[in-house]
Protein backbone atom coordinates (compact mmCIF):
# COMPACT_ATOMS: atom_id res chain seq x y z
CA UNK A 1 0.00 0.00 0.00
CA UNK A 2 2.69 2.94 -1.05
CA UNK A 3 2.00 5.67 -2.72
CA UNK A 4 3.52 7.70 -5.44
CA UNK A 5 7.29 7.95 -3.92
CA UNK A 6 8.17 11.32 -5.97
CA UNK A 7 11.48 11.99 -3.91
CA UNK A 8 12.43 8.76 -5.31
CA UNK A 9 11.74 9.42 -8.81
CA UNK A 10 13.52 12.89 -8.21
CA UNK A 11 16.77 11.24 -6.32
CA UNK A 12 17.06 8.84 -9.03
CA UNK A 13 16.67 11.33 -12.61
CA UNK A 14 19.36 13.28 -10.51
CA UNK A 15 21.52 10.52 -10.37
CA UNK A 16 21.27 9.90 -13.50
CA UNK A 17 22.47 13.21 -13.99
CA UNK A 18 25.63 12.62 -11.94
CA UNK A 19 24.48 13.64 -8.62
CA UNK A 20 25.24 11.81 -5.68
CA UNK A 21 22.58 9.62 -4.00
CA UNK A 22 22.76 11.59 -0.87
CA UNK A 23 22.96 15.30 -2.23
CA UNK A 24 19.83 14.34 -4.38
CA UNK A 25 17.94 13.29 -1.64
CA UNK A 26 19.14 16.47 0.53
CA UNK A 27 17.93 18.70 -2.13
CA UNK A 28 14.77 16.67 -2.74
CA UNK A 29 13.67 17.28 0.97
CA UNK A 30 13.36 20.89 0.96
CA UNK A 31 11.42 21.33 -2.66
CA UNK A 32 7.78 19.83 -0.86
CA UNK A 33 8.28 22.04 2.14
CA UNK A 34 8.04 25.03 0.50
CA UNK A 35 5.10 23.58 -1.64
CA UNK A 36 3.36 23.11 1.73
CA UNK A 37 4.43 26.64 2.70
CA UNK A 38 3.10 28.48 -0.23
CA UNK A 39 -0.37 26.07 -0.36
CA UNK A 40 -1.15 27.23 2.79
CA UNK A 41 -0.69 30.98 2.37
CA UNK A 42 -2.54 30.47 -0.79
CA UNK A 43 -4.99 28.25 1.02
CA UNK A 44 -5.16 31.06 4.16
CA UNK A 45 -6.03 33.79 0.87
CA UNK A 46 -8.99 31.33 -0.35
CA UNK A 47 -10.26 31.27 3.45
CA UNK A 48 -10.00 34.57 3.75
CA UNK A 49 -12.19 35.23 0.58
CA UNK A 50 -14.59 32.37 1.05
CA UNK A 51 -15.20 33.71 4.56
CA UNK A 52 -15.61 37.16 3.42
CA UNK A 53 -18.24 36.10 0.56
CA UNK A 54 -19.96 33.60 2.67
CA UNK A 55 -20.40 36.39 5.53
CA UNK A 56 -21.32 39.08 2.84
CA UNK A 57 -24.23 36.36 1.43
CA UNK A 58 -25.65 35.64 4.84
CA UNK A 59 -25.59 39.49 5.54
CA UNK A 60 -27.40 40.07 2.48
CA UNK A 61 -24.59 42.10 0.82
CA UNK A 62 -21.85 41.31 -1.54
CA UNK A 63 -18.42 41.32 0.17
CA UNK A 64 -15.25 41.72 -1.97
CA UNK A 65 -15.94 41.93 -5.67
CA UNK A 66 -13.42 44.29 -7.11
CA UNK A 67 -9.86 42.42 -7.26
CA UNK A 68 -9.79 39.23 -8.88
CA UNK A 69 -13.19 37.57 -10.38
CA UNK A 70 -15.63 38.25 -8.00
CA UNK A 71 -12.68 39.48 -5.48
CA UNK A 72 -11.34 36.24 -5.39
CA UNK A 73 -7.88 37.50 -4.85
CA UNK A 74 -8.64 40.49 -2.48
CA UNK A 75 -6.44 38.38 0.21
CA UNK A 76 -3.17 38.83 -1.56
CA UNK A 77 -3.41 42.06 -2.32
CA UNK A 78 -4.72 43.08 1.28
CA UNK A 79 -1.07 40.99 1.65
CA UNK A 80 0.83 42.94 -0.14
CA UNK A 81 -0.78 46.29 1.09
CA UNK A 82 0.00 45.60 4.32
CA UNK A 83 3.67 44.81 3.30
CA UNK A 84 4.32 48.38 2.79
CA UNK A 85 2.68 49.72 5.59
CA UNK A 86 4.77 51.62 8.44
CA UNK A 87 5.60 49.44 11.13
CA UNK A 88 4.54 51.09 14.43
CA UNK A 89 6.13 49.96 17.84
CA UNK A 90 4.39 52.15 20.73
CA UNK A 91 7.33 53.93 22.66
CA UNK A 92 5.95 52.24 26.19
CA UNK A 93 6.10 48.99 24.57
CA UNK A 94 8.98 46.14 24.94
CA UNK A 95 10.49 46.18 21.45
CA UNK A 96 12.15 42.84 21.58
CA UNK A 97 8.80 40.58 22.79
CA UNK A 98 6.82 42.99 20.55
CA UNK A 99 8.51 41.66 17.58
CA UNK A 100 8.87 38.28 18.61
CA UNK A 101 4.87 37.45 19.64
CA UNK A 102 3.59 37.55 16.39
CA UNK A 103 6.48 34.93 15.04
CA UNK A 104 6.19 32.79 17.84
CA UNK A 105 2.35 32.76 16.92
CA UNK A 106 3.15 31.60 13.47
CA UNK A 107 5.87 29.33 13.79
CA UNK A 108 4.23 26.12 15.86
CA UNK A 109 1.00 26.80 12.97
CA UNK A 110 3.15 26.26 10.01
CA UNK A 111 5.46 23.83 11.85
CA UNK A 112 2.14 21.30 12.60
CA UNK A 113 1.87 21.26 8.65
CA UNK A 114 4.60 18.52 8.96
CA UNK A 115 2.01 15.81 10.00
CA UNK A 116 -0.90 16.06 7.70
CA UNK A 117 -1.14 13.51 5.01
CA UNK A 118 -2.54 15.10 1.56
CA UNK A 119 -2.59 11.35 0.35
CA UNK A 120 -1.43 8.53 0.13
CA UNK A 121 2.67 8.89 0.79
CA UNK A 122 1.96 12.55 0.01
CA UNK A 123 3.03 13.73 3.72
CA UNK A 124 6.33 15.76 5.07
CA UNK A 125 7.19 13.49 6.95
CA UNK A 126 5.36 10.73 9.04
CA UNK A 127 7.05 10.86 12.36
CA UNK A 128 5.71 7.93 14.89
CA UNK A 129 4.52 10.16 17.31
CA UNK A 130 2.41 12.55 14.53
CA UNK A 131 -0.85 13.56 16.25
CA UNK A 132 0.92 13.98 19.66
CA UNK A 133 3.46 16.43 17.76
CA UNK A 134 0.80 18.51 16.64
CA UNK A 135 -0.63 18.92 19.80
CA UNK A 136 2.70 19.49 21.66
CA UNK A 137 3.29 21.99 18.79
CA UNK A 138 0.03 23.82 18.96
CA UNK A 139 0.25 24.67 22.43
CA UNK A 140 3.26 27.46 21.84
CA UNK A 141 1.17 29.57 19.99
CA UNK A 142 -0.83 30.79 23.10
CA UNK A 143 2.85 31.62 24.77
CA UNK A 144 3.49 34.08 21.57
CA UNK A 145 -0.23 35.76 21.88
CA UNK A 146 0.56 36.16 25.65
CA UNK A 147 4.04 37.73 24.57
CA UNK A 148 2.33 39.83 22.53
CA UNK A 149 -0.19 40.66 24.74
CA UNK A 150 2.00 42.20 27.55
CA UNK A 151 5.02 43.50 25.16
CA UNK A 152 2.25 45.91 24.10
CA UNK A 153 1.43 47.57 27.07
CA UNK A 154 -2.03 48.14 26.12
CA UNK A 155 -4.55 47.11 28.42
CA UNK A 156 -6.81 45.84 26.20
CA UNK A 157 -3.68 43.92 24.62
CA UNK A 158 -2.89 42.17 28.15
CA UNK A 159 -6.42 41.34 28.65
CA UNK A 160 -6.68 39.79 25.38
CA UNK A 161 -3.64 37.72 25.80
CA UNK A 162 -4.49 36.79 29.19
CA UNK A 163 -7.39 35.54 27.60
CA UNK A 164 -5.76 33.89 25.00
CA UNK A 165 -4.09 32.12 27.33
CA UNK A 166 -7.19 30.49 29.75
CA UNK A 167 -8.90 30.16 26.68
CA UNK A 168 -6.21 27.84 25.50
CA UNK A 169 -5.31 25.59 28.19
CA UNK A 170 -9.20 25.00 29.22
CA UNK A 171 -9.80 23.05 25.52
CA UNK A 172 -6.10 21.68 25.40
CA UNK A 173 -7.37 18.77 27.73
CA UNK A 174 -11.34 17.61 26.24
CA UNK A 175 -8.99 18.11 22.53
CA UNK A 176 -6.54 15.73 23.90
CA UNK A 177 -8.80 13.11 25.48
CA UNK A 178 -10.84 12.98 22.48
CA UNK A 179 -8.17 12.18 19.99
CA UNK A 180 -6.62 9.74 22.56
CA UNK A 181 -9.57 7.80 22.13
CA UNK A 182 -9.20 8.18 18.35
CA UNK A 183 -5.35 7.13 19.27
CA UNK A 184 -6.64 4.40 20.78
CA UNK A 185 -9.03 2.81 18.00
CA UNK A 186 -6.02 2.93 15.75
CA UNK A 187 -3.30 1.47 18.50
CA UNK A 188 -0.88 4.48 16.74
CA UNK A 189 -0.33 8.11 16.84
CA UNK A 190 1.12 8.42 13.32
CA UNK A 191 -1.66 10.37 11.10
CA UNK A 192 -1.06 8.09 8.39
CA UNK A 193 -1.78 4.99 10.48
CA UNK A 194 -4.70 6.56 11.55
CA UNK A 195 -6.47 6.88 8.15
CA UNK A 196 -5.81 3.98 7.15
CA UNK A 197 -7.00 2.29 10.15
CA UNK A 198 -10.03 3.88 8.60
CA UNK A 199 -9.87 2.12 5.27
CA UNK A 200 -10.32 -1.22 6.75
CA UNK A 201 -13.82 -2.22 5.62
CA UNK A 202 -12.89 -2.74 1.78
CA UNK A 203 -15.57 -1.02 -0.31
CA UNK A 204 -17.45 -0.09 2.61
CA UNK A 205 -14.41 1.99 4.14
CA UNK A 206 -17.18 4.81 4.69
CA UNK A 207 -18.81 2.93 7.95
CA UNK A 208 -15.06 2.80 9.01
CA UNK A 209 -14.52 6.38 9.29
CA UNK A 210 -13.79 7.19 12.66
CA UNK A 211 -16.95 9.81 13.06
CA UNK A 212 -19.56 6.76 13.76
CA UNK A 213 -17.37 5.03 15.96
CA UNK A 214 -16.80 8.18 18.18
CA UNK A 215 -19.72 10.46 17.57
CA UNK A 216 -18.90 12.08 21.24
CA UNK A 217 -15.43 12.53 20.42
CA UNK A 218 -15.91 14.41 17.32
CA UNK A 219 -18.58 16.69 18.94
CA UNK A 220 -15.84 17.54 21.70
CA UNK A 221 -13.20 18.00 18.90
CA UNK A 222 -15.29 20.28 17.04
CA UNK A 223 -16.23 22.30 20.17
CA UNK A 224 -12.52 22.63 21.01
CA UNK A 225 -10.69 22.91 17.93
CA UNK A 226 -13.28 25.97 17.55
CA UNK A 227 -12.20 27.72 21.11
CA UNK A 228 -8.34 26.65 20.28
CA UNK A 229 -8.48 28.41 16.68
CA UNK A 230 -9.97 30.75 18.70
CA UNK A 231 -12.85 31.33 15.94
CA UNK A 232 -16.48 32.76 16.86
CA UNK A 233 -18.48 32.16 19.40
CA UNK A 234 -15.09 31.55 21.17
CA UNK A 235 -13.31 34.66 19.99
CA UNK A 236 -12.88 35.75 23.21
CA UNK A 237 -9.51 37.03 22.99
CA UNK A 238 -10.27 39.76 20.30
CA UNK A 239 -13.80 39.92 21.19
CA UNK A 240 -13.45 43.18 19.19
CA UNK A 241 -16.76 45.10 20.85
CA UNK A 242 -15.00 44.77 24.24
CA UNK A 243 -11.06 44.26 23.40
CA UNK A 244 -10.71 46.40 20.44
CA UNK A 245 -8.41 43.30 18.59
CA UNK A 246 -7.44 41.49 22.05
CA UNK A 247 -3.48 40.62 21.74
CA UNK A 248 -2.80 42.94 18.25
CA UNK A 249 -4.21 45.84 19.13
CA UNK A 250 -1.06 47.49 18.67
CA UNK A 251 0.19 45.92 15.74
CA UNK A 252 0.53 47.57 12.31
CA UNK A 253 1.85 45.92 8.89
CA UNK A 254 3.45 43.04 8.51
CA UNK A 255 3.22 42.26 12.15
CA UNK A 256 -0.06 42.28 12.07
CA UNK A 257 -0.01 40.01 8.63
CA UNK A 258 1.73 37.34 10.54
CA UNK A 259 -1.04 37.34 12.91
CA UNK A 260 -4.24 37.43 10.38
CA UNK A 261 -2.22 34.72 8.76
CA UNK A 262 -1.65 32.22 11.48
CA UNK A 263 -5.16 32.76 12.30
CA UNK A 264 -6.68 31.40 9.38
CA UNK A 265 -3.29 29.36 9.19
CA UNK A 266 -4.67 27.40 12.28
CA UNK A 267 -8.31 27.62 11.17
CA UNK A 268 -7.32 25.15 8.06
CA UNK A 269 -5.09 23.10 10.20
CA UNK A 270 -7.54 22.34 12.54
CA UNK A 271 -9.89 21.54 9.56
CA UNK A 272 -7.63 19.39 8.01
CA UNK A 273 -6.57 17.16 11.33
CA UNK A 274 -10.71 17.09 11.58
CA UNK A 275 -11.02 15.46 8.61
CA UNK A 276 -7.51 13.33 9.26
CA UNK A 277 -9.14 12.38 12.88
CA UNK A 278 -12.36 11.82 11.36
CA UNK A 279 -13.51 11.87 8.47
CA UNK A 280 -10.83 9.32 6.86
CA UNK A 281 -8.67 11.94 5.55
CA UNK A 282 -7.78 10.91 1.86
CA UNK A 283 -9.75 8.55 1.68
CA UNK A 284 -13.40 8.67 -0.93
CA UNK A 285 -16.52 7.47 0.03
CA UNK A 286 -15.49 4.33 -1.89
CA UNK A 287 -11.90 3.78 -1.51
CA UNK A 288 -10.40 3.65 -4.80
CA UNK A 289 -7.88 0.66 -4.41
CA UNK A 290 -10.28 -2.32 -4.01
CA UNK A 291 -12.53 -0.22 -6.31
CA UNK A 292 -9.78 -0.73 -8.85
CA UNK A 293 -9.41 -4.17 -8.23
CA UNK A 294 -13.16 -4.74 -9.44
CA UNK A 295 -12.37 -3.06 -12.54
CA UNK A 296 -8.72 -5.58 -12.54
CA UNK A 297 -6.68 -2.59 -12.13
CA UNK A 298 -3.60 -3.53 -10.31
CA UNK A 299 -2.76 -0.63 -7.93
CA UNK A 300 0.81 -0.66 -9.06
CA UNK A 301 -0.53 0.70 -12.10
CA UNK A 302 0.82 4.33 -12.84
CA UNK A 303 -2.02 5.75 -13.86
CA UNK A 304 -4.31 4.85 -11.46
CA UNK A 305 -1.77 5.59 -8.72
CA UNK A 306 -1.50 9.39 -10.42
CA UNK A 307 -5.42 9.18 -10.41
CA UNK A 308 -5.25 8.03 -6.95
CA UNK A 309 -2.68 10.98 -5.47
CA UNK A 310 -4.86 13.22 -6.97
CA UNK A 311 -7.93 12.06 -5.67
CA UNK A 312 -6.79 12.08 -2.58
CA UNK A 313 -5.48 15.73 -2.36
CA UNK A 314 -8.93 16.54 -3.89
CA UNK A 315 -10.95 14.89 -1.19
CA UNK A 316 -8.84 15.96 1.49
CA UNK A 317 -8.65 19.87 0.34
CA UNK A 318 -12.77 19.56 0.44
CA UNK A 319 -12.70 17.89 3.47
CA UNK A 320 -10.89 21.02 4.98
CA UNK A 321 -13.34 23.16 2.93
CA UNK A 322 -16.18 21.72 4.55
CA UNK A 323 -15.03 22.22 7.84
CA UNK A 324 -13.94 26.04 7.38
CA UNK A 325 -17.69 26.61 5.96
CA UNK A 326 -18.72 25.44 9.03
CA UNK A 327 -16.53 27.13 11.25
CA UNK A 328 -17.86 30.32 8.84
CA UNK A 329 -21.88 29.01 9.74
CA UNK A 330 -20.83 29.05 13.19
CA UNK A 331 -19.80 32.24 13.81
CA UNK A 332 -22.79 33.95 11.99
CA UNK A 333 -25.38 31.71 14.05
CA UNK A 334 -24.20 31.53 17.45
CA UNK A 335 -23.74 34.62 19.95
CA UNK A 336 -19.84 34.92 21.49
CA UNK A 337 -19.81 33.27 24.93
CA UNK A 338 -19.12 34.85 27.93
CA UNK A 339 -15.82 34.12 29.40
CA UNK A 340 -17.57 32.12 32.45
CA UNK A 341 -19.54 30.67 30.21
CA UNK A 342 -16.34 29.52 28.08
CA UNK A 343 -14.46 27.97 31.20
CA UNK A 344 -17.45 26.45 32.55
CA UNK A 345 -18.22 25.06 29.08
CA UNK A 346 -14.90 22.93 29.03
CA UNK A 347 -14.09 22.44 32.50
CA UNK A 348 -17.26 21.27 33.64
CA UNK A 349 -18.98 20.06 30.63
CA UNK A 350 -16.57 18.85 28.25
CA UNK A 351 -13.58 17.64 30.14
CA UNK A 352 -15.58 14.93 32.21
CA UNK A 353 -17.29 13.77 29.16
CA UNK A 354 -14.55 13.72 27.28
CA UNK A 355 -13.26 11.05 30.02
CA UNK A 356 -16.35 9.55 29.42
CA UNK A 357 -15.73 8.72 26.17
CA UNK A 358 -12.19 7.85 26.54
CA UNK A 359 -13.31 4.77 28.83
CA UNK A 360 -16.19 4.14 27.06
CA UNK A 361 -13.73 3.57 23.83
CA UNK A 362 -11.23 1.34 25.71
CA UNK A 363 -14.18 -0.79 26.92
CA UNK A 364 -15.93 -0.90 24.05
CA UNK A 365 -12.03 -2.08 21.71
CA UNK A 366 -11.10 -4.14 24.41
CA UNK A 367 -14.93 -5.88 24.18
CA UNK A 368 -14.15 -5.56 20.16
CA UNK A 369 -10.98 -7.50 20.97
CA UNK A 370 -12.54 -10.54 22.51
CA UNK A 371 -15.09 -10.70 20.72
CA UNK A 372 -13.17 -10.26 17.04
CA UNK A 373 -15.40 -7.60 15.87
CA UNK A 374 -15.79 -4.51 15.17
CA UNK A 375 -19.53 -4.13 15.77
CA UNK A 376 -19.30 -2.88 19.39
CA UNK A 377 -17.84 0.37 18.05
CA UNK A 378 -20.34 1.20 16.98
CA UNK A 379 -22.45 1.48 20.50
CA UNK A 380 -21.22 5.10 20.77
CA UNK A 381 -23.41 5.83 17.52
CA UNK A 382 -26.13 4.34 19.12
CA UNK A 383 -25.78 6.39 22.28
CA UNK A 384 -25.11 9.63 20.94
CA UNK A 385 -28.31 9.45 18.52
CA UNK A 386 -30.53 8.30 21.17
CA UNK A 387 -29.05 11.66 23.52
CA UNK A 388 -30.13 13.65 20.29
CA UNK A 389 -33.33 12.33 20.43
CA UNK A 390 -34.02 12.58 23.87
CA UNK A 391 -32.76 16.57 24.08
CA UNK A 392 -34.62 17.51 21.06
CA UNK A 393 -37.65 16.19 22.67
CA UNK A 394 -37.16 17.61 26.14
CA UNK A 395 -36.60 20.64 24.16
CA UNK A 396 -39.62 23.15 24.73
CA UNK A 397 -41.45 23.56 21.46
CA UNK A 398 -42.40 27.66 21.13
CA UNK A 399 -46.33 27.88 22.34
CA UNK A 400 -48.02 28.17 18.28
CA UNK A 401 -48.66 31.84 17.97
CA UNK A 402 -52.03 32.76 18.22
CA UNK A 403 -53.70 32.99 15.08
CA UNK A 404 -54.94 36.35 14.15
CA UNK A 405 -58.66 36.28 14.68
CA UNK A 406 -60.35 37.12 11.16
CA UNK A 407 -63.15 38.23 10.14
CA UNK B 1 21.69 9.67 8.94
CA UNK B 2 19.48 9.96 12.00
CA UNK B 3 18.11 7.22 14.42
CA UNK B 4 14.48 8.19 14.01
CA UNK B 5 13.29 8.27 10.36
CA UNK B 6 11.47 11.59 9.71
CA UNK B 7 13.11 13.72 12.14
CA UNK B 8 16.15 14.90 9.66
CA UNK B 9 12.87 16.46 7.75
CA UNK B 10 11.78 17.82 10.88
CA UNK B 11 14.10 19.90 11.72
CA UNK B 12 14.26 21.07 8.03
CA UNK B 13 10.98 21.76 8.30
CA UNK B 14 11.23 23.94 11.25
CA UNK B 15 13.84 25.81 9.79
CA UNK B 16 11.75 26.92 7.17
CA UNK B 17 8.80 27.44 9.08
CA UNK B 18 11.09 29.69 11.04
CA UNK B 19 12.26 31.44 7.74
CA UNK B 20 8.60 32.49 7.29
CA UNK B 21 8.39 35.59 9.78
CA UNK B 22 11.94 36.76 9.06
CA UNK B 23 11.58 36.85 5.54
CA UNK B 24 8.29 38.74 5.63
CA UNK B 25 9.81 41.43 8.45
CA UNK B 26 12.93 41.56 6.32
CA UNK B 27 10.88 42.05 3.25
CA UNK B 28 8.47 44.35 4.51
CA UNK B 29 11.22 46.75 6.79
CA UNK B 30 12.82 47.09 3.00
CA UNK B 31 9.79 48.29 1.85
CA UNK B 32 7.36 50.30 4.34
CA UNK B 33 8.10 53.80 4.91
CA UNK B 34 9.32 55.18 7.62
CA UNK B 35 6.86 57.68 9.66
CA UNK B 36 8.00 60.04 12.46
CA UNK B 37 5.80 61.63 15.17
CA UNK B 38 5.36 61.45 18.76
CA UNK B 39 1.52 60.86 18.29
CA UNK B 40 1.74 57.48 16.61
CA UNK B 41 3.46 55.92 19.02
CA UNK B 42 1.67 56.25 22.01
CA UNK B 43 -0.46 53.71 23.59
CA UNK B 44 -3.88 53.12 21.82
CA UNK B 45 -6.94 53.22 24.44
CA UNK B 46 -9.52 54.74 22.16
CA UNK B 47 -8.53 57.34 21.15
CA UNK B 48 -8.28 59.13 24.57
CA UNK B 49 -4.82 59.78 26.55
CA UNK B 50 -3.78 56.60 28.06
CA UNK B 51 -4.44 56.84 31.83
CA UNK B 52 -1.53 54.74 33.44
CA UNK B 53 0.61 51.65 32.94
CA UNK B 54 -0.63 48.33 32.05
CA UNK B 55 2.58 46.78 34.07
CA UNK B 56 0.97 47.00 37.13
CA UNK B 57 -0.04 43.80 39.72
CA UNK B 58 -3.35 42.53 39.30
CA UNK B 59 -5.35 39.45 39.89
CA UNK B 60 -4.99 37.24 37.50
CA UNK B 61 -8.41 35.40 37.91
CA UNK B 62 -7.26 31.82 35.96
CA UNK B 63 -4.39 30.81 37.96
CA UNK B 64 -6.54 28.08 39.79
CA UNK B 65 -7.59 26.74 36.42
CA UNK B 66 -3.69 26.68 34.98
CA UNK B 67 -2.86 24.57 38.57
CA UNK B 68 -5.66 22.55 37.28
CA UNK B 69 -4.30 22.52 33.80
CA UNK B 70 -1.35 21.07 34.98
CA UNK B 71 -2.67 18.35 36.59
CA UNK B 72 -4.95 16.82 33.38
CA UNK B 73 -2.21 17.84 30.62
CA UNK B 74 -0.09 15.64 32.60
CA UNK B 75 -2.15 13.09 33.09
CA UNK B 76 -2.96 13.08 28.84
CA UNK B 77 0.74 12.89 28.63
CA UNK B 78 0.74 10.09 30.82
CA UNK B 79 -2.58 8.64 28.82
CA UNK B 80 -1.47 8.64 25.52
CA UNK B 81 1.45 5.97 25.47
CA UNK B 82 -1.31 3.62 26.94
CA UNK B 83 -3.79 4.51 24.90
CA UNK B 84 -0.84 3.75 21.89
CA UNK B 85 -0.36 0.65 23.32
CA UNK B 86 -4.01 -0.64 24.32
CA UNK B 87 -4.13 -3.64 21.64
CA UNK B 88 -1.20 -5.32 23.59
CA UNK B 89 -1.95 -4.47 26.90
CA UNK B 90 -5.58 -6.40 27.83
CA UNK B 91 -8.26 -5.75 30.60
CA UNK B 92 -5.12 -5.52 33.18
CA UNK B 93 -3.74 -2.35 31.70
CA UNK B 94 -7.69 -0.81 31.35
CA UNK B 95 -8.45 -1.25 34.74
CA UNK B 96 -5.07 0.05 36.11
CA UNK B 97 -6.12 3.33 33.78
CA UNK B 98 -9.70 3.04 35.18
CA UNK B 99 -7.67 3.66 38.67
CA UNK B 100 -5.65 6.38 37.97
CA UNK B 101 -8.51 8.69 35.69
CA UNK B 102 -10.66 7.84 39.34
CA UNK B 103 -8.33 9.54 41.26
CA UNK B 104 -7.81 12.79 38.92
CA UNK B 105 -11.69 12.53 38.78
CA UNK B 106 -11.60 13.20 42.44
CA UNK B 107 -8.97 15.49 42.10
CA UNK B 108 -11.75 17.84 39.60
CA UNK B 109 -14.66 17.08 41.87
CA UNK B 110 -12.60 18.49 44.61
CA UNK B 111 -11.33 21.69 42.58
CA UNK B 112 -14.98 22.16 41.74
CA UNK B 113 -16.53 21.92 44.92
CA UNK B 114 -13.71 24.60 46.69
CA UNK B 115 -14.72 26.72 43.78
CA UNK B 116 -11.26 26.51 42.19
CA UNK B 117 -13.37 26.41 38.47
CA UNK B 118 -15.46 29.59 39.21
CA UNK B 119 -14.67 32.46 37.72
CA UNK B 120 -15.81 35.15 40.81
Amino acid sequence: MEGIDLGNAFAQSLSGLGVPADVARALWLPLPMIVILLTVTVGVIAAVWGERKWSGMMQQRWGPTIIGLGGSIQGAADGVKLLIKEDIIPIKADPWLFTLGPAIVIIPVFFSYLVIPFGQGLVLSDITIGIFFIIAVASISPIGALMAGYASNNKYALLGGLRAAAQSISYEIPLALSVLAIVMMSSSLSTVDIVEQQETLGLFSFFSWNIWRQPIGFVIFLISALAETERAPFDLPEAESELVAGHHTEYTGMKFALFYLSEYANLILASLIASVLFLGGWSFIVPLEPLAALFGIEAANPVFQVVNALVGISVTILKATFFVFLAILARWTLPRVRIDQLLDLGWKFLLPVSLFNLLLTAALVLLSNTLKTTLPLYLPLVIFVGLVFVAMSLQKRPAAKPTAARA
Amino acid sequence: MFVLSGYDALLIFLMLSALVPVLALTISSLLRPKGSGAFRTTTYESGVDPRGDSWIQFNIRYYMFALVFVVFDVETVFLYPWAAAFNQLGLLAFIEALIFIAILVVALVYAWRKGALEWT
